[in-house]
């Protein structure tokens, strides 16, 4: 008797803790759904509104897909003047920013990822530090600045900017990324016979390829999204988000959906894309 | 051939020298143990036998060159490091070719170097999986394969058991003596173990404080160890030391004046459960029962000795017992400098 009373006793606590665990696993749920929702709506919202026809764009409640269905505000939005160039100074900035902040950042990040250098610790303060001055001060001396040396408008001088603005996190990033690499592997292959440069281009760069893969986007979409540098610091050749900006204001209201769609594209493409780069492609890195 | 030639080497870190002017010449296809606390310098000494830093002074010579300033590449050495170390993007079968790649060997001699080393560590099996896919046992021996596929005739192992749980490495330690046998390669191995130095090594080098202790024959330094440290450090149950007045008043004669340490092994000390000549009355503290033999902390005065008796000895908790040292196993040491007489 006395046992069977134990055993009952002992499934309910087992049916409470089950019950208690289905409860967490739910609320875990609840909370990832709340949080793609936060994410994905937004990017719903403008892409549906996006392709609707102008007859359409008002209707409440919206349906799922864009309802009535119509292309013409994209294509008027690509076909306006400007866009595609100032689209094209975009890729151009945002490519000659990565590979420069990537030619400067990374050497920087290894060294203070690999050697104990006097000063290592102050200097990871100082690039720190660099982010906590908010550019709007910085805008209108660097403005002057560009005109004085007369690199006012001109693509590259923005990229230079958009460089000075990802350098700090590129050193980090690809710093912690090759903090990653235990230093034994390297070592391994110097007594399996390889020069130091050989150890890197065969064991490191391998291994950090995820990593660096990794910050290039981030560095990508920063400039590719970057405002306020591209609108003071450029006239006449802008880039897409700074044209946008200067023209939404004007436009109607289907053409801000049209552009903010478009600019949304090319970091919705590069994250699906690298996605898996994100999580290390062999497993953890070290051991 | 290939002898190890350390002279003179010293390595200072900050403040601290981590070698402090070592000299060890390790024969050629001798198995040298490298042993001592951590901190000792052990690992600084094997670094700078393979290139991987630099001493601020001294010379290392491999088989008569003079290597002191080569980079590892060219001292013709294979090394196993304790995390392994293994490329976690190359397949096993990259990893232990990884080495004779480099040194750009024909491709059928690397595939026939690669499978009679794998075979050797019984990893043929796995050449096509990546170490993630490995358990930390396998991924070892894929760290041993790939330093025996080096053609080197120098084997240098950081404490490369360390990481392995205690079954496995039992088991391994037993296989990497016949391993190490069976290759013929000078072998420097480091270890803070002493019971790996003692069933691996053909010479050990006990360190402390960036200075060789002693160096000779396992048996050597386990009966007849240069100075307490090493009494102390080698051997479990480590060397009982009890003082010179108290020998000699149970009529164990010192060998010379001033105040002297008996050095005494657990082993060598007869428990008698009655008085006998020749014996120390201690009071039993502490039994404990270890299958093969009781490990018995007794109390002589106030200092603590460790004995083994038989299991089938009755000896209880606070009981009196009689411990008869072996005459011909003590071991005299000053007791100022530590040093064995």
């Amino acid at each position: 008797m006395a046992q069977n009373t134990n055993s009952s006793e002992a499934s309910q606590t087992r049916k409470a803790a089950q019950r208690r665990a289905v409860i967490t696993r739910g609320l875990v749920y609840l909370l990832a759904v709340v949080m793609a929702c936060w994410i994905l709506l937004p990017i719903w919202l403008i892409g549906s509104q996006a392709f609707t026809a102008r007859s359409g764009f008002f209707n409440f409640p919206k349906m799922f897909f864009p309802t009535p269905y119509s292309p013409e505000t994209m294509d008027f939005f690509i076909n306006a003047t400007g866009v595609i160039d100032s689209m094209g100074r975009s890729v151009i900035v945002a490519a000659i920013t990565v590979a420069v902040s990537l030619f400067v950042g990374a050497p920087a990040g290894y060294a203070l990822a690999r050697f104990a250098f006097p000063g290592r610790d102050f200097f990871r303060v100082i690039i720190v530090s660099t982010r906590s001055f908010p550019i709007v001060i910085l805008a209108i001396p660097l403005a002057v600045t560009f005109i004085k040396l007369d690199l006012y408008d001109s693509v590259f001088s923005l990229a230079m900017m958009h460089v000075a603005l990802a350098l700090p996190f590129t050193v980090l990033v690809t710093s912690s990324v090759f903090a990653g690499v235990p230093r034994d592997l390297e070592e391994a292959a110097e007594t399996l016979g390889c020069s130091p440069v050989q150890a890197f281009i065969r064991i490191v760069l391998p291994l950090v390829l995820p990593g660096l893969a990794a910050a290039t986007l981030f560095t990508f979409v920063l400039s590719w999204n970057e405002v306020f540098a591209s609108t003071i610091l450029t006239l006449r050749n802008r880039t897409l988000p700074a044209l946008l900006i200067s023209q939404l204001d004007m436009a109607p209201l289907y053409y801000r959906y049209a552009g903010g769609f478009f600019l949304l594209l090319p970091s919705l493409f590069f994250m699906l894309f690298i996605r898996k780069y994100l999580f290390t492609l062999w497993g953890r890195v070290s051991r | 051939m290939a002898e190890i030639q350390l002279n003179n080497i010293v390595k200072t870190y900050g403040k601290v020298r981590a070698t402090d002017d070592i000299s060890l010449t390790t024969k050629d296809r001798e198995f040298m143990v490298l042993l001592g606390p951590s901190g000792c310098g052990k690992t600084t000494l094997l670094r700078a036998i393979a290139g991987l830093d630099q001493p601020d002074s001294g010379s290392v010579l491999i088989g008569g060159k003079d290597v002191t300033f080569e980079p590892p590449r060219k001292r013709n050495i294979a090394m196993v490091f304790q995390s392994y170390a293994v490329f976690p993007h190359l397949s096993v079968y990259d990893n232990i070719a990884f080495g004779l790649q480099m040194k750009h060997m024909a491709k059928d001699e690397i595939a026939k170097r690669v499978k009679s080393s794998a075979e050797l560590l019984r990893i043929q099996d796995y050449l096509d999986r990546f170490p993630a896919q490995l358990s930390g046992g396998q991924r070892q021996r894929v760290a041993v394969a790939r330093a025996l596929a080096m053609p080197s005739e120098v084997l240098l192992m950081d404490e490369p058991l360390s990481n392995l749980d205690a079954l496995l490495r039992l088991d391994m330690r037993a296989e990497l003596k016949r391993l190490c046998h069976d290759v013929n390669a000078t072998t420097v191995y480091v270890t803070h173990d002493q019971v790996e130095a003692l069933s691996l090594g053909d010479r050990i080098a006990v360190m402390k404080n960036g200075k060789i202790l002693q160096c000779d024959s396992p048996l050597v330094v386990y009966d007849n160890p240069a100075d307490m440290f090493v009494g102390g450090f080698i051997g479990n149950p480590p060397m009982n030391f009890i003082s010179g007045g108290r020998m000699e008043a149970a009529g164990y004669p010192a060998p010379k004046n001033g105040r002297l340490m008996a050095g005494i092994r657990a082993e060598n000390i007869e428990p008698h459960t009655q008085a006998a000549t020749g014996a120390l009355e201690s009071r039993v503290v502490v039994v404990e029962p270890l299958g093969s033999h009781n490990l018995i902390t007794a109390r002589v005065g106030d200092e603590i000795v460790k004995v083994s008796a038989h299991p089938d000895m009755r000896i209880d908790h606070d009981q009196t017992i009689w411990l008869k040292p072996e005459p011909r196993k003590i071991r005299w040491m000053d007791a100022e400098t530590g040093k064995a007489i």
